[in-house]
């Protein structure tokens, strides 16, 4: 769609007022067919894979911890360092993830508690983040609605490459956790958040702050500062390969449409990344079904992959292709890369996501 | 006032699983529960307008395809966010191999 106006990408805006008129807000999204029983099979819970995984990730972060306070002080610690700050800083996004949509574990309670650990992990508002991802998941990439846009248009190159080093996030993040706490949401949360529910958000906020005091109170009383490396601080020394990997979602693809094949990216990646990302990159299987747990994404990617653009083969792919898409959207902002579809895959309705995706399109 | 009609076969929907049902303009959810008792409840989320019948049905809940959303599709309870109003449940009888529900 080419778009007359600047974006605006408010919640509560003139993008926000135009999407629900247009009937963008809230849309019949494309999904490619699959037979009940086959999706029903897919969509099955089981503990397994998660408790396994779940074991995998405490028993690799404490040991990185152990490693941290053992080594502080010489050249060693760095190696842990960079162990412990990925699986704070960034496994606890994908966890954060599935444990949100519930499809991880079978058991109720083990989501909730992996979800609520790496909620705080990330700095994210729990109650805030489930609603802001249901909003993310109703209106992908829908500038006004979408909560969730990670690089907007034109992009901010330099803030996007900041947030590879976890900086803006914080500085986001922190500042947005304190003024909750003190019972402050703003009219872009309170766009998302049921009233019902917003002072569930500010006592979630209250806890972490709560943590978070606690962790400095020890390292003053220790005149240390471990806890605070082991607490808080990952969330920027450890951000980048949640940043490298989830900024590859959706950037420079196509926006205000409702085929997640056009605005949503599946980049084939290797096992460590894939383990630390709990599979999302198969990010437009995941949009398209998301009762399918992330361990049963690969098999629903084989399924469908015949009406779905050819994944990205690496990351490094993915970057190269967007990167002159980025460029040219700084004088252009009209301007994403066009997904192809193999010869197989339905055709993109243009008609039915009000899209021409001949306008302004790279090939 | 009590208004019966038939809604599916029995056999039309299988063990722990949900089908959609339309009828004068409303759509329903007929669930069969593990120990093969039948259920009915308004066929969309209260969340936002998503066909039940496409979720996943596990023990008592029925998990929206959408947000994930859960409910009690046998009392109707949401069982947490993002579904935070219950939903609308019918009686539901089997007569002659036919799953009957009460939409009056
Ligand atoms: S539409 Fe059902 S949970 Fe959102």
């Amino acid at each position: 769609m080419t778009m007359a106006k600047k974006r605006d990408y408010s919640l509560v805006g003139e993008s926000t007022r135009r999407a629900i008129e247009t009937g963008l807000a809230s849309a019949e999204w494309y999904h490619t067919d699959v037979a009940r029983k086959t999706m029903k099979e897919l969509m099955q819970r089981t503990d397994g894979p998660a408790i396994r995984d779940t074991i995998i990730w405490f028993a690799a972060i404490l040991g990185s911890a152990a490693g941290i306070v053992w080594f502080w002080g010489s050249w060693w610690v760095v190696p842990f360092l960079f162990v412990y700050g990925v699986l704070y800083g960034s496994s606890s996004d994908s966890r954060w993830h599935e444990c949100g949509h519930g499809t991880a574990f079978r058991t109720r309670w083990m989501s909730d508690v992996v979800y609520h650990i790496a909620s705080f992990m990330l700095m994210r508002n729990p109650v805030q983040w489930r609603w802001s991802h249901a909003r993310h998941h109703t209106d992908t990439i829908i500038v006004g609605r979408d909560a969730e846009i990670a690089v907007m248009r034109p992009p901010d190159l330099i803030k996007a490459a900041l947030a590879f080093t976890g900086i803006l996030d914080f500085r986001y993040s922190l500042p947005t956790l304190v003024r909750q706490a003190f019972g402050k949401l703003s009219d872009d949360e309170k766009s998302y958040v049921p009233e019902m529910e917003q002072h569930k958000a500010v006592i979630a906020a209250r806890w972490h702050m709560v943590v978070y005091a606690a962790t400095i109170a020890v390292a003053i009383a220790l005149g240390s500062w471990i806890p605070l490396v082991l607490i808080g601080l990952p969330r920027l020394y450890g951000t980048w390969h949640m940043v490298t990997t989830g900024l590859l979602q959706h950037i420079g693809l196509a926006d205000n449409v409702t085929d997640h094949r056009l605005n949503t990216r599946t980049v084939y990646m290797n096992p460590i990344s894939r383990f630390i990302y709990w599979n999302m990159n198969y990010h437009v299987e995941h949009h398209m079904f998301p009762m399918v747990p992330y361990h049963a994404l690969p098999k629903l990617h084989e399924l469908i992959k015949h009406d779905l653009p050819v994944p990205n083969p690496s990351m490094w792919h993915a970057y190269r292709e967007v990167w002159p898409v980025l460029l040219r959207q700084l004088k252009y902002e009209d301007y994403y890369l066009k997904r192809e579809l193999p010869p197989t895959a339905k055709p993109y309705r243009g008609e039915f996501h009000d899209l021409d995706i001949t306008a302004a399109a790279a090939e | 006032m009590a208004e019966w009609i038939e809604a599916c076969a029995v056999d039309d929907v299988d063990e722990e699983d949900v089908i959609r049902f339309d009828h004068g303009g409303r759509t329903f959810a007929i669930y069969r529960s593990p120990d093969d008792e039948f259920f009915a409840t308004d066929g969309f989320c209260t969340h936002e307008k998503a066909h039940l019948a496409d979720g996943l049905v596990m023990d008592d809940i029925i998990e929206c395809p959408k947000h994930n959303g859960r409910f009690n599709y046998k009392t109707g309870q949401a069982k947490g966010a993002p579904v935070c109003v219950n939903l609308k449940t019918y009686p539901v009888k089997v007569e002659a191999g036919k799953v009957m529900i009460d939409i009056g």
